[in-house]
């Protein structure tokens, strides 16, 4: 599937090396961030095809979450890429995206999870790691008072799912590559939620989930 | 035939409800005027954690919009309810609901004190307010259905509404496939261009029902829907020949 040319490609001017956080996180593991406003994080996508499974929450008032439906009506596009703000079902402006190198992110496509996947793929598929296992496992470990209840849908990073204009949404390869990444400047203090997704049933990571790069800047 | 009508109630535009929807109940919506938009969350009444999910819905039938033979999946694999009739076509799901910056950027200022009962109402405010009523509330406000819009996609992801599409007359009809709160506001959508205040009353019209047939129109229209109603049943202790584990 083709991509049509995007406007959202913006390259970053921030140095690696000034970043003050840098995390490797492994294949199919989760990440758990708080970013304070101003903060600029960056998701790079290390080998390439990795969907990165990520919500947002207001740091101080965790009502206030990512809202798939709230950014997608005001901006008045499906995909996330430079420019979007990413809103709470208030409104109120989270983050926005300020440089992305793949071009554009998927916000329909949701996070698998053991149930959905024995919809999708089969019974058979229920016992295998999956994204909502990794967010509940992430928010019951950090005590952040999180909970399943706010787990809503979230952002695809790298994820390619393509909508046509008759309607039809379709999971297709990666537009990803290894060394693409996007980054975030955080519009109020957030905690990251992030599950670096294990899903070995459909293209959404090739078949072969590998490890993302978080780094965080100072404001 | 004995009637089988459990309720019928007019809503008018800008208002809000919420009802539990017995399993295998219908519910027929009608846009009695046209140009009508109905925001509908659903819950599992007896799990409210469980609820109403838009991606899982979407993904598993590979469409960005409901119509007949959809269902509206939970986030735990199960069926909430099926559309087992539409005469519209297309009910967006991806573009929530207005709130009251919106509404009054694009309408003005109609506030309670100047307006009374015609104030305006705008959807998130209308959709906290009847979440409120059980006990629910902001962290269970996610992505809904907004029945009798159509908003399209091009292919760059850039939307676009459809007023010629919310007909005069036009129904939908879901069945519930496990006892399902809804909760719903009949708002405005946030991307209708009509630049006046002007929300449109629906008729509910819940019936008894039976319970979906092995040939059931939802239930076959994709493999993945088989599986979800395999789910649902099993919620009830049905199904068990297709044993948990079994490929199918």
């Amino acid at each position: 599937m083709s991509v049509p040319a995007s406007a959202g490609l913006v390259r970053s001017a921030l140095d690696p090396a000034r970043a003050s956080r840098h995390e490797v996180v492994q294949a199919g593991d989760p990440w758990v961030g708080r970013i304070e406003r101003g903060q600029v994080l960056r998701i790079v996508d290390l080998e390439g095809n990795q969907a990165v499974d990520t919500l947002f929450y207001a740091a101080d008032d965790l009502g206030e979450r990512y809202s798939a439906v709230r950014t997608i009506a005001q901006q008045g596009t499906l995909y996330l890429t430079t420019g979007s703000v990413l809103r709470s079902a208030l409104g109120t402006p989270l983050l926005t995206i300020v440089a992305d190198t793949c071009g554009r992110h998927d916000t329909l496509g949701g996070a698998c999870s053991a149930e959905s996947n024995t919809v999708r793929y089969g019974h058979h598929t229920k016992h295998m790691h999956n994204c909502r296992d990794s967010f509940l496992l992430a928010i019951e470990r950090s005590q952040l008072g999180l909970h399943k209840r706010d787990l809503s849908a979230n952002i695809n990073f790298f994820m390619n799912v393509p909508v046509t204009p008759e309607g039809k949404l379709t999971f297709e390869d990666g537009i990803s590559a290894g060394g693409k990444y996007v980054e975030l400047r955080a519009e109020t203090a957030v905690i990251c939620l992030i599950s670096n997704c294990p899903q070995l049933n459909n293209p959404c990571n090739a078949y072969n989930p590998t490890p993302i790069r978080v780094l965080v800047w100072d404001a | 035939m004995a009637d089988r009508t459990v309720l019928r109630e007019t809503i008018p535009g800008g208002a809000m409800w919420s009802h539990v929807l017995r399993r295998h109940e219908r519910i027929r919506f009608t846009d009695l005027e046209g140009g009508a938009n109905v925001a509908l969350l659903l819950f599992n009444r007896d799990q409210l954690l469980e609820r109403y999910n838009m991606p899982d819905t979407l993904k598993a039938q590979h469409t960005a919009f409901l119509t007949a033979g959809h269902v509206l999946y939970s986030d735990m694999g199960r069926i909430l309810c099926s559309i087992v009739a539409d005469s519209s076509g297309w009910h967006d799901t991806v573009c929530g609901v207005s709130d009251a910056a919106l509404v009054r950027a694009k309408y003005g200022d109609h506030r309670y004190q100047q307006h009374r009962n015609d104030c305006h109402r705008n959807g998130s405010d209308s959709l906290l307010v009847e979440l409120g009523k059980w006990g629910l509330g902001i962290r269970d406000l996610v992505p809904n259905a907004n029945l009798f819009s159509k908003v399209t996609a091009d292919t760059g992801g850039a939307l676009e509404f459809h007023p010629e599409h919310a007909l005069a007359g036009a129904t939908v009809e879901l069945r519930a496939e496990l006892d399902t709160l809804l909760v719903l506001c009949t708002c405005q959508h946030p991307l209708d261009p009509n630049p006046r205040y002007a929300p449109k009353p629906v008729e509910l019209l819940i019936t008894e029902g039976d319970p979906p047939g092995q040939d059931d129109l939802c239930r076959r229209s994709c493999p993945e829907n088989a599986r979800g109603f395999e789910n649902t049943e099993r919620w009830f202790g049905a199904g068990a020949a297709a044993s948990a584990g079994g490929r199918s």
